[in-house]
């Protein structure tokens, strides 16, 4: 099996799930008053604590969430939430064209049920928001504009994006700005406090922890309306009982993945490098798509992303399936239909070049054969496939 | 063998794919979505095409282990099936979606695309056999669907699998749930199946608008009622002519001939519906030609019945003509005629005209 999908969710560390299946067995609501609750909650505790310290954020800016979406969905219908109760003319959501559904959706849902408008931010060829964009889509109005949310690092084709640069901008505004970072935590260096965001969302099961469990990094000051009501366990903000092996879990994957992220993107990066010197090699008229800077703070170290003209990415997909190598064509809906990427259509690209295209993310358990099985096959697939598009 | 099983999510296909797999084939399991913007639950009679007639296919997937994709063809279908429907019923014909599927999607597009990607066959749900590239009726008459397959052409048969020809409908039930199949008792699809509720006038006035015009009495040509659209009727139909008063000679009518240019619905008695002969457009035949002319069975609808018919080439050689041994009613152009050779099938025609 060859598995080049950890940008969809990446194997559980063996530490992660070690702490998890150990607390699996133990009673305790971290809510409760007795001893067994304040045991649970002790967990929770140094998980937020050690959570905290990984990523640059103090323990009370933790929000645990079950996961990405949830921490999207918390932020960006949060901020928006509240910033229009307290000034009613603040409806405009910035957001990059290149966003997750998560909070892509979520900014339209806003629009469609709630009165916001949706600011599109552009890309360029790369995918990347240039922090003049931001200015002059802010310096339109400034007054009327909610919240800004730009991905940390794109899902589809791994592009960086310069947060610090739009944070600051945001903030000349006194603009709330929210990122998306789950595809960065564990493969760049990410410290809320230094990115200057207000809000950042991160999820286990891309670094190592556990699936269905994530936090929203929330800065003390700002204010957010909540989305899940009832026991208000988390700041107020997120209702629900605290999923604590889960917790526990993510703590100690997000503690191993950034220790160990400056050796392991050196790793990546390297064998990045020979899948897209294989595969360029096997296909020469493969075209790789998002930066073709391979600098890490322009795209994700794990990711290479590709457009083979003439075939479509889901026959692709089958080929190399039935050869036991695992990649991913992008957006999918939830029958299973490929669609053509948003990502790549932002960028510029046409819809044959983002339906005949695919992606490879390697992650912790990547190998050099890995990537020798991939090049030896997607010559012969590339051409099946073209065959079949005819 | 490399087989390509194309399961709707429902219990045939699911069973014709599980004998695939038992039969030692390597079979890849496909749903093939038909709409861009599929409902999420599945309503009505209709037999595929949500996304819980996709989940349930991937479940029959899983219970027989096989790989599992959704293959997006709802452009083709819309384009090919779709669009050709509303054309049909707008210049006045009665087509038959599920035929236009199998001939241009099913055995054209999805089977030169599994070609191509490697494999040797397709493998679908319907009940008819085939025996040495030759189609047959399936054994189980009421559910037999060779009907809407005669217009397959014999490469397109030479690559198609049928494994349920030689069951019954009850046994194939039985034998879902004996494999654990979530779907044995779904019940069965029927209507068309892009037409959720079934309402299929309803369907094509949004997508026809209202087209008023006269119901005129063949037998005097009296003007005896209005309706909102001709495409609503096809010829042998009875109910929803909302004609005010009874016919002087006191006999029920009927849509004779549906005339769009003019918006005119012509109707008349039973016995004004019965057709001796048949004009066809060019047929389709799903082996070595039969010599014509030539003594066969016809069938025109898809549950109709066969009857003898004596088939010559039409002198242009652009069509065939169709003496039939008795009067048939309710035969309207546009609808398929299948020829067959007692249980086997030699081809079809789309029928031009009937007197």
């Amino acid at each position: 099996m060859t598995y080049l999908d950890h940008a969809a969710t990446t194997p559980m560390l063996p530490a992660a799930a070690e702490t998890m299946s150990g607390l699996l067995g133990q009673v305790g609501n971290a809510s409760s008053l007795h001893a067994t609750g304040r045991r649970a909650r002790r967990v929770v505790e140094e998980s937020r604590e050690t959570i905290a310290a990984a990523l640059g954020a103090r323990p009370s800016e933790v929000v645990l969430t079950s996961g990405g979406t949830e921490a999207d969905n918390l932020a960006v219908k949060g901020i928006y939430w509240a910033r229009r109760g307290a000034d009613p003319r603040r409806r405009r959501v910035l957001v990059s064209a290149v966003e997750h559904h998560a909070v892509m959706d979520t900014a339209l849902w806003l629009a469609a049920h709630e009165g916001a408008s949706v600011g599109w931010l552009p890309v360029d060829s790369s995918g990347r928001v240039a922090p003049s964009v931001l200015a002059a889509a802010i310096e339109e109005a400034p007054e009327e504009v909610a919240l800004v949310s730009v991905m940390w690092a794109n899902n589809e084709v791994g592009t960086v994006q310069p947060i610090a640069e739009l944070a600051e901008i945001a903030h000349g505004h006194g603009i709330p700005m929210h990122t998306d970072a789950v595809q960065a935590v564990g493969q760049l260096p990410v410290d809320f406090g230094a990115s200057g965001v207000d809000a950042l969302t991160v999820t286990g099961h891309k670094f190592g922890g556990p699936l269905g469990a994530g936090a929203l990094l929330l800065g003390r000051d700002v204010e957010v309306a909540p989305v899940l009501h009832g026991g208000g366990q988390e700041r107020d903000v997120r209702s629900g009982t605290l999923d604590v092996p889960a917790i526990a879990a993510l703590a100690t994957a997000v503690e191993i993945a950034v220790k160990e992220q400056p050796e392991r993107a050196e790793r990546l990066l390297a064998l990045r490098s020979s899948l897209v010197r294989g595969v360029c090699a096997a296909v020469p008229d493969a075209q790789l798509n998002g930066d073709l800077s391979f600098a890490m703070d322009r795209r994700l170290p794990g990711n290479a992303h590709f457009s083979f003209p003439g075939c479509e990415g889901d026959a692709l997909l089958m080929l190399l399936d039935a050869r036991d190598i695992e990649c991913s064509t992008g957006s999918a809906c939830s029958a299973g239909v490929a669609r053509p990427s948003h990502v790549l259509l932002a960028m510029g690209h046409d819809e044959a070049r983002a339906r005949g295209s695919l992606r490879f993310s390697l992650g912790h358990t990547s190998t050099d054969g890995d990537v020798e099985a991939l090049v030896a096959a997607i010559g012969p697939v590339v051409e099946r496939a073209r065959s079949a598009a005819q | 063998m490399k087989v390509l099983a194309a399961l709707s999510g429902g219990v045939d296909s699911a069973v014709a794919a599980a004998r695939a797999v038992d039969a030692g084939h390597d079979v890849t399991a496909v749903h093939l979505a038909l709409s861009s913007t599929p409902a999420a639950l599945r309503s009505g009679a209709r037999g595929c095409c949500s996304l819980e007639d996709a989940r349930d296919a991937r479940r029959a997937a899983d219970v027989l282990g096989v790989p599992f994709y959704v293959w997006d063809v709802a452009e083709r279908f819309g384009r090919e099936v779709v669009d050709d429907f509303v054309a049909e019923y707008a210049a006045g014909r009665t087509p038959n979606p599920c035929i236009r599927c199998n001939e241009r999607i099913k055995f054209a597009a999805v089977l030169d695309r599994a070609v191509a990607l490697g494999f040797d066959a397709v493998c679908t749900g319907h009940y008819a056999r085939l025996v040495d590239g030759v189609l047959y009726r399936a054994v189980d008459h009421g559910k037999d669907q060779s009907y809407v397959l005669a217009v397959l052409a014999p490469w397109q048969l030479s690559r198609a699998m049928f494994p349920l020809g030689d069951t019954v409908k009850a046994d194939v039930r039985r034998e879902a749930s004996s494999r654990g199949l979530a779907v044995a008792e779904k019940p069965d699809s029927h209507d068309v199946c892009f037409i959720a509720d079934g309402d299929t006038a309803g369907w094509l006035r949004g997508h026809l608008g209202d087209q008023p015009g006269p119901i005129v009495d063949a037998a005097t040509g009296d003007v005896v009622g209005a309706h909102d659209g001709a495409y609503a009727f096809t010829v042998g139909q009875r109910r929803g002519l909302r004609i005010g008063r009874p016919a002087a000679d006191g006999l029920p009518r009927y849509v004779l001939d549906v005339s769009p240019v003019t918006r005119t619905v012509t109707v008349g008695t039973a016995a004004d519906l019965d057709v001796l002969t048949v004009m066809t457009g060019a047929p389709t035949w799903c082996g070595v030609p039969p010599s014509l002319p030539s003594q066969t069975l016809v069938q025109m609808r898809a549950h109709g019945e066969a009857v003898p018919a004596y088939v010559e080439d039409l002198p242009d050689g652009a069509g065939l003509r169709l003496q039939l041994s008795s009067p048939a009613r309710g035969i309207a152009p546009g609808q398929t005629a299948a020829l067959y050779d007692g249980e086997r099938v030699l081809g079809s025609a789309t029928i031009e005209r009937a007197d």
